[in-house]
């Protein structure tokens, strides 16, 4: 669904690799969604973040961080496994590897801010969503990306996006962050 | 890492990596089994098909209940109620149910390699849920389950496993199961209820309950199947119940913060004192919440596309 962004190319094999945005320009945007996430929610009342696996969950950490310091107030936060969600598990020979969702939270009547990496086709944001709603009706559901690539296909928009990135079918974006054990940064795969 | 498996036959030849797999993606079924919408829709239009040859209501409410929180479409199959009784044998019975497209086929049957036969036999996935005396793997697998969520690793654990070892498959999927991860098993019995050879599978022989106690972290019962016990395995039940009943004070041999299990059906007051099925060592009630999670992972893990 999301191509394989999330897992990184050992140097032996590693194709050519654009640099998009480095570790300053990640933090820079981190910092700029927190503010926006603020503003327009009118500071944390009824604000929840929800990460989806893998990169967006360590994204939705980082932006609690900067939400508790700029407002000092936290912000509770979820965790989302989407696989379970995925609209193509039927058709997969292997299933894939089934990580933790933890939503620690009534999410009813809360204002939900879905974080990932990168927004493509939109499917796993349309999982999320589904995901989301068998754990409570929550009042909006929000979304924010770190990277929005185009090609999608299906009607979603994010409501929060650290950068555009235009890109061709055919190239891989990864963003490889620190949690991973990678130095902060989003680069361009050519194939 | 994934279970390269058509079906799930015994966990003699699971490997090491393969069990953890399954409990560790059991683990995620636990927490959608917490959830106030118990479902997910990971086997939307999949078909599984309940065949149960034997009574059994824990193992196959567990088993339909797993496959319906998955989404899946449930079907069960009983003997008295089906064309079995007209004389049809189980593969022709299993392949009229695969020909109306059934993906995973769960067989509970008396005869030891029913399930083995079957999987040779049909494209279907097919999962053991029991075979005469031959194993129970999804029991052994809860049980690992059971025993991890409590905090205890297997590396060295010493797990007694008690009573008529030889008619248990539960008995023989936990030991090919432990002995893998390390555990030392300890089956403890009267010597007609212990199978030769069974130390051979890497379980150490006992023959007093208070000896195999000492300083286990896992008591591991078994039902003493009554219904079978035309045989003359021991002179009575009360004698039985004397020497290898389960009671507070045995318990207490045992590694302090032991664990107390048992598969079900319990016979209260034979093999076990009703004190100790209710006690707080007792985790007997978890090992059926347990069981739903670990049937929903296996059934995910087998339903890959074929």
């Amino acid at each position: 669904m999301r191509g394989i962004k999330t897992m990184s190319p050992t140097p032996q094999d590693r194709p050519q690799e654009r640099l998009v945005m480095d570790t300053g320009d990640i933090a820079r945007a981190v910092t700029r969604i927190a503010h926006e996430i603020l503003e327009r929610n009118k500071g944390v009342q009824d604000l929840a973040l929800v990460g989806i696996r893998t990169g967006g969950v360590h994204l939705a950490h980082r932006l609690v961080k900067r939400i508790q310091e700029i407002e000092a107030a936290s912000v509770p936060i979820g965790e989302l496994d989407i696989t379970l969600y995925r609209d193509d598990l039927s058709m997969r020979k292997e299933q894939p590897i089934l990580r933790k969702t933890s939503v620690p939270f009534d999410i009813s009547d809360k204002i939900i801010v879905l974080v990932d990496d990168v927004l493509f086709t939109g499917r796993t944001i349309r999982a999320a969503m589904d995901g989301l709603i068998d754990f409570g009706r929550p009042a909006e559901i929000q979304l924010a990306v770190l990277v929005d690539r185009g090609h999608r296909q299906l009607p979603i928009k994010a409501t929060y996006i650290g950068k555009n990135i235009p890109t061709s079918r055919e190239e891989n974006i990864q963003v490889l962050l620190e949690e991973q054990g990678e130095d902060d940064r989003v680069v361009i795969l050519k194939a | 890492m994934s279970l390269k498996r058509k079906d799930l036959l015994s966990l003699a030849p699971l490997s090491v990596d393969e069990i953890r797999l399954i409990l560790e993606t059991a683990d995620s079924f636990k927490e959608v089994s917490g959830r106030e919408i118990k479902k997910v829709p990971a086997l939307r239009g999949r078909t599984v098909v309940n065949l149960f040859f034997e009574p059994s209501t824990r193992t196959r409410t567990s088993f339909e209940l797993a496959a319906k929180r998955l989404s899946a479409d449930v079907i069960n199959f009983s003997p008295s109620s089906s064309s079995v009784v007209k004389g049809e044998t189980l593969l022709d019975t299993a392949r009229n149910i695969e020909a109306m497209q059934a993906d995973i086929i769960v067989l509970r049957h008396p005869s030891a390699g029913a399930a083995e036969a079957l999987a040779r036999g049909v494209k279907s996935s097919v999962i053991n849920a029991g075979d005469g005396w031959h194993e129970h793997p999804t029991q052994g697998l809860l049980d690992l389950y059971t025993i991890r969520e409590r905090g205890l690793s297997f590396e060295g654990l010493k797990v007694a496993i008690v009573g008529d070892v030889a008619h248990s498959r539960v008995a023989r999927s936990n030991i090919h199961a432990l002995a893998k991860l390390g555990a030392e098993v300890r089956v403890v019995g009267p010597p007609t209820m212990i199978p030769s050879g069974v130390d051979k599978l890497g379980a150490r022989v006992y023959y007093h309950l208070d000896e195999a106690l000492r300083g286990v972290q896992v008591i591991m019962m078994l039902r003493l199947q009554l219904e079978r016990q035309g045989k003359a395995m021991f002179p009575t039940i009360r004698e039985y119940a004397r020497l290898y009943g389960l009671t507070a004070e045995r318990v207490k041999l045992a590694d302090p913060g032991a664990i107390v299990m048992h598969p079900g059906p319990i016979n209260r007051g034979v093999e076990i004192a009703p004190e100790v099925a209710d006690s707080l060592s007792s985790v007997i009630l978890d090992q059926v919440a347990n069981g739903v999670a670990v049937r929903m992972g296996i059934l995910y893990l087998m339903s890959g596309a074929n």
